[in-house]
């Protein structure tokens, strides 16, 4: 069905972008129009969801243009919960951003590039195609340079070059992957692909194209073994800007894997979901070990990042609905904890002037407030009831079992008890101890306390009323599940 | 004509991942250059290499090329072009902060920990 609401969530962050390029100066002016285009984005998502629950998948095909000629914007269920769990974490983030940034950062173009990042995060949720889905990557990623470098410190400069180039040399990878898509098949529409490509599964060119395209998302997502640049990269920018990174950059990467895996790869080629089983069993591990060994609060959050991707890769592996609908699920709880994680290593770096655990200590005394909303955070990240992270580890070790893949069942428990061993760690030298004597009260606190509150309510609100978001994530494996129905829909859509 | 297509596009790539291995921030940038550039030639051998008209609606004849690489070239070699004025730019901020532009120099200089 067609349905212009679906482009807004791309148009309404770019308008806001363009104007906030010119109210750059004026930082009051500039915190008004992004907040306001971002409460306005997440009302847009947020009827977007409930429109695709009630009236299954939309699109809008532009210049009408039908599929397969024109490029389409096709919304499902995952596409609508991605772009809704996107405007709620960057809204607080953006929020915290507001009363925590320098003045100097604030007019050094942070908005425009927030509001340009949001729009290639959204267009890539968004896209039907595989060469525009390209293209929104490079929308995020050239914006997320710009945010990464913001304050040219001298170790941002260089982290973000290596950033730069890893996912340059991805992005060509990319490019060759759909020259071979194009070259075998004629064409890069994604539901014309889902009848097209199974034909190239005999000649051997489908696990040619598959693997291509799981490096090339499993850079940008950050598996095992090409998650390498992301603890370094992640620690140099403000607290803030990595913990929107944090929450949303390689999610688009393990959205993309969601959806071609389900769409083209797992379908025609045996060995990827083997595969992807081993990744994940590896990227979980291997990124809970990175953490054990750091003694900084955003160096253990940042790996963590990584190994919370592999129990995501998890749920894709096992694929059954269950699974997918865990997956799905941990992937809507991990943008929203992690986020409010990195939030609370902002407040507490504005209070103490470092991450450094060594150098931290009695953050508890100084705000318990904090304390608290991190032990809540916490928590959920590892998976203890009643917050989101047990209802999506549940689903997804439940369906683990009854697949019988007893190794990564094993691998994903472990994991989470060294994951709640690491947020003791943080806890006990952070907010433990003896106050820190850097401690110092600074300006904007109950609106950082604000924002970080409202996202740890959201996980326990998803912990408790797990049967609220259930539905919809159902929806959405069905949907993944069923790619012909979503081809056939895509294709046969009536252009007005 | 393909073979000697993708010779051009092995070598291109080939050279783009030698200079990408050397620690100089320049030569990084040279060979992601080379890289996209032979990249963008196996877009072009994609849509098919036979000679036809130009695809323009009732002028010529039934043969015509696949106008569709060609756009996505121009759009690749658009997004290659801004990337690498980003990535000059970044490798001059981090030459005039740290005053050299060698990796290996650099490496372990800005830990912090």
């Amino acid at each position: 069905m067609m349905n212009n609401l679906c482009v807004l969530p791309v148009v309404i962050p770019m308008a806001a972008g363009v104007l906030l390029i010119l109210t750059h100066a004026r930082p009051v002016v500039s915190r008004a129009i992004a907040i306001s285009a971002n409460i306005l984005s997440l009302g847009v998502a947020l009827a977007l969801v409930e429109t695709v629950r009630a009236d299954g998948i939309q699109l809008l095909a532009f210049g009408n243009w039908p599929a397969p000629f024109g490029i389409v914007f096709t919304v499902d269920m995952l596409s609508a919960l991605m772009v809704a769990v996107t405007m709620v974490v960057s809204t607080a983030t953006l929020l915290f951003a507001s009363v925590s940034l320098d003045d100097r950062l604030e007019k050094n173009f942070f908005y425009p590039l927030f509001q340009f990042l949001l729009m290639g995060v959204n267009g890539a949720f968004l896209t039907g195609d595989l060469f525009n889905l390209f293209v929104w990557f490079e929308v995020l990623l050239v914006s997320s340079y710009g945010l990464m470098a913001l304050g040219s410190q001298g170790y941002q400069l260089q982290e973000t070059f290596k950033y730069l180039v890893v996912n340059a040399l991805s992005s060509a990878l990319f490019l060759i992957g759909i020259a071979l898509v194009y070259g075998a098949t004629g064409t890069l529409n994604m539901a014309d692909l889902v009848f097209k490509f199974p034909a190239l599964a005999e000649s051997g060119m489908a696990g040619v194209i598959a693997v291509i395209f799981l490096v090339v998302f499993g850079i940008k997502g950050a598996l095992f073994p090409l998650y390498v640049w992301l603890p370094r990269a992640y620690y140099g920018p403000p607290t803030v800007i990595s913990g929107l990174f944090g929450g949303l950059l390689t999610k688009v990467g393990v959205y993309a894997l969601f959806r071609t895996v389900t769409l083209f790869f797992a379908p025609s080629s045996s060995f990827v979901l083997p595969l992807l089983s081993f990744v994940a069993g590896a990227t979980m591990l291997l990124g809970v070990l990175g953490a054990l060994s750091q003694w900084d609060f955003k160096r253990i959050l940042s790996y963590h990042i990584v190994s919370q991707i592999g129990y995501m890769i998890m749920g894709l592996a096992i694929y059954t609905p269950l699974a997918l609908a865990g997956g799905i699920f941990y992937i809507i709880h991990h943008i929203l904890v992690k986020t409010s994680l990195f939030l609370v290593a902002g407040a507490v770096e504005k209070r103490y002037g470092t991450t450094n655990l060594r150098a931290l200590g009695g953050a508890a005394d100084g705000s318990p407030l904090l304390a608290t909303l991190f032990m809540f955070a916490g928590l959920a990240l590892a998976g203890a009831p009643p917050l989101s992270g047990f209802v999506a580890k549940f689903m997804l070790l439940r369906s683990g079992l009854e697949a019988a893949n007893h190794v990564i069942v094993a691998i994903s428990i472990v994991v989470s008890f060294l994951t709640l061993y690491s947020m003791m760690k943080i806890y006990r030298y952070a907010f433990w101890r003896e106050e820190a004597e850097t401690a110092i009260v600074v300006p904007g606190e109950p609106v950082r306390t604000f924002a970080i509150a409202s996202l740890v309510t959201l996980s326990l609100v998803l912990g408790l009323g797990g049967a609220l978001l259930l539905p919809y994530v159902e929806i959405a494996a069905a949907q993944l599940l069923d790619p012909a129905a979503w081809g056939t829909a895509v294709l046969e859509a009536r252009v007005r | 004509m393909h073979f000697a297509v993708l010779t051009v596009v092995a070598v291109f790539i080939t050279c783009g991942v030698y200079l990408l291995l050397d620690r100089t921030l320049l030569r990084v940038i040279i060979g992601l250059g080379l890289l996209s550039n032979g990249v963008n030639l196996a877009l072009l051998a994609s849509g098919g290499l036979g000679a036809g008209a130009a695809p323009i609606l009732g002028h010529g004849s039934a043969a015509i090329v696949d106008p569709l690489p060609q756009a996505l070239i121009l759009t690749a070699i658009v997004i290659g072009f801004g990337v690498t004025a980003l990535m000059l730019t970044l490798a001059f901020a981090s030459y005039q902060s740290q005053l050299s532009d060698d990796l290996e120099d650099l490496h372990g200089r800005l830990d912090d920990e």
